[in-house]
């Protein structure tokens, strides 16, 4: 079973196409980078693989169902990290993670052993009662994705999830989501600007003007250059 | 049903968190119908004479006459406030960790809709509370028969909210919300006055109060107070509740590209 699917994928806003025609698999287990200069067409695909907005053409399968047609199944197996801070600043770490349990269905001692892990995994733990306005930049990204990770799911989507943050903490959360694959099998699908971020066995899906440009893993691009020169010749930005 | 009853539970919990660290909005949803109850009450009170509204056959006082309006009141800002809240929760993207839940849409909002709702109750029963120790109250069984008409005026304008907020795209456009709605919607009804003597002096204005939801919120309000019904007041708020919501689950429906 894969991951995530997205086949045949197209959206616009109104006269103006936004993706056209993508189609690609992130099998489970497995890292993808989703690059693209502005405009490419990410955000847009996050609000589809989210479910904020639909199309007509193309089908997108999360662990084995469709979007489309079994919307509640397919969005109670994705985790979610959106690139805007969504957290509710005057509720405690403890209350953030136990509403977002509530939405999926959790509750008692399920709900509380979930959250705990997941505040665990991401070393928030002695954070647990303190309110998320007195957390700093790095913290909240971590809440937000132990929050993602609370209801167990099998695909994460994170949509520029470093964004604002330092170099520590970057690098911790993008090492941590390389782990969820490695020991959990978890689809990570993780957009972003920044190379760095990527690491040589990972999945790359370069999106330019709505279009797949390459999907590959990212050793076959970087054979003879790096990754961010790679990035720039194909979506001519290297001149 | 139960995933979907755990859902309606962290709704409710999470706004009346958000509430409660509101102090001041609890403040000002008392202190507002106060100050009309105390205040504008003495000045008017003159003016108007012996009021005898339907349900009543015996004079009442003029504070006893607005007081379903001042309920309504409650109700009426707290239905804008609960829209105002679900824009900045959209502008600051908590709307979207709601919208991705693994529920149908219009549950979701529904559970908004009734957790806004149950606030509202929170806030008109303890102004009834402070209403009472300033020496205006009604009959104890009342306040029990009041609930249910409270409730579903609570909901009606807790879905014109709503409805509101869908089209509402910025926190800064609230404030002409203020102006164009919530000050027409109150004085275009019979929470201060009769309509009769609306109709004195104008009969377009007199249609348009009779049209109002809100006059009929009020008027269920009133006749719940005696212990009556109002079966027309009931089924205006019942058919422009359906209406509000149908508008918001129109709007909320997920943006489809026609490609």
């Amino acid at each position: 079973m894969t991951g995530l699917s997205v086949r045949n994928l197209s959206y616009a806003y109104g006269a103006k196409p936004a993706l056209n025609d993508i189609s690609f698999n992130v099998e489970p287990g497995v890292f993808c980078a989703l690059i693209g200069p502005n405009g490419a067409g990410k955000s847009t695909l996050f609000a589809l693989l989210t479910r904020l907005i639909t199309s007509r053409t193309g089908t997108i399968e999360i662990a084995g169902h469709d979007l489309g047609s079994h919307p509640e199944k397919a969005l109670g197996k994705i985790g979610i990290v959106f690139q805007q801070p969504s957290l509710d600043l005057d509720l405690t770490v403890w209350r953030n993670l136990s509403y977002f349990a509530g939405l999926h269905g959790l509750s008692g001692q399920a709900a509380e052993a979930s959250i705990k892990s997941a505040l665990d995994r991401l070393d928030m733990a002695e954070r647990t009662h303190e309110r998320v306005r007195n957390l700093n930049g790095g913290h909240r990204r971590r809440l937000e994705i132990a929050r993602a990770l609370v209801h167990s799911p099998t695909v994460l989507l994170l949509d520029e999830p470093s964004v604002g943050l330092d170099a520590a903490a970057r690098r911790a959360i993008t090492e941590h989501a390389h782990d969820l694959c490695k020991t959990h099998g978890m689809t990570v699908l993780w957009a972003t600007h920044l190379t760095d971020e990527i690491s040589a066995d990972d999945q790359v899906v370069i999106l330019h003007k709505g279009q797949v440009l390459r999907n590959c893993p990212c050793h076959e691009l970087t054979r003879d250059k790096p990754l961010q020169e790679a990035f720039l010749e194909l979506t001519d930005q290297g001149t | 049903m139960r995933a979907s009853l755990l859902a309606l539970r962290a709704i409710v919990i999470r706004d009346v968190l958000r509430f409660v660290h509101q102090r001041s909005r609890f403040v000002a949803a008392l202190v507002r119908p106060l100050i009309w109850l105390v205040v504008f009450a003495a000045g008017f009170r003159g003016a108007f004479g012996p009021l005898t509204p339907p349900p009543h056959v015996t004079p009442i006082s003029y504070e006893m006459y607005i007081l379903p309006g001042l309920c309504g009141m409650i109700l009426l800002f707290n239905g804008m406030q609960s829209a105002l809240s679900l824009v900045y929760d959209r502008e600051m993207g908590s709307m979207r960790i709601l919208l991705t839940s693994p529920l149908p849409r219009w549950w979701l909002l529904v559970c908004r809709l009734l957790s806004s709702t149950a606030i509202s109750l929170l806030q008109v029963y303890a102004f009834l509370l402070v209403a009472m120790v300033f020496g205006i109250h009604i009959p104890l069984a009342g306040y029990v028969s009041a609930l249910p008409a409270v409730f579903l005026a609570g909901l009606m304008l807790g879905a014109f909210g709503l409805a509101m907020s869908s089209s509402i795209h910025q926190l800064e456009n609230f404030a002409g919300v203020m102006n164009f709605v919530i000050f027409p919607t109150f004085f275009l009804s019979s929470a201060l006055y009769p309509l009769a003597q609306m109709g004195e002096s104008s009969a377009l204005l007199l249609a348009l109060c009779e049209l109002n939801p809100f006059t009929h919120a009020v008027e269920l309000i009133r006749f719940a107070f005696a212990g009556h019904v109002n079966w027309p007041a009931l089924a205006w708020i019942l058919a422009t509740g359906a209406v509000f919501l149908g508008i918001t689950f129109r709007q909320y429906t997920p943006v489809r590209s026609l490609r």
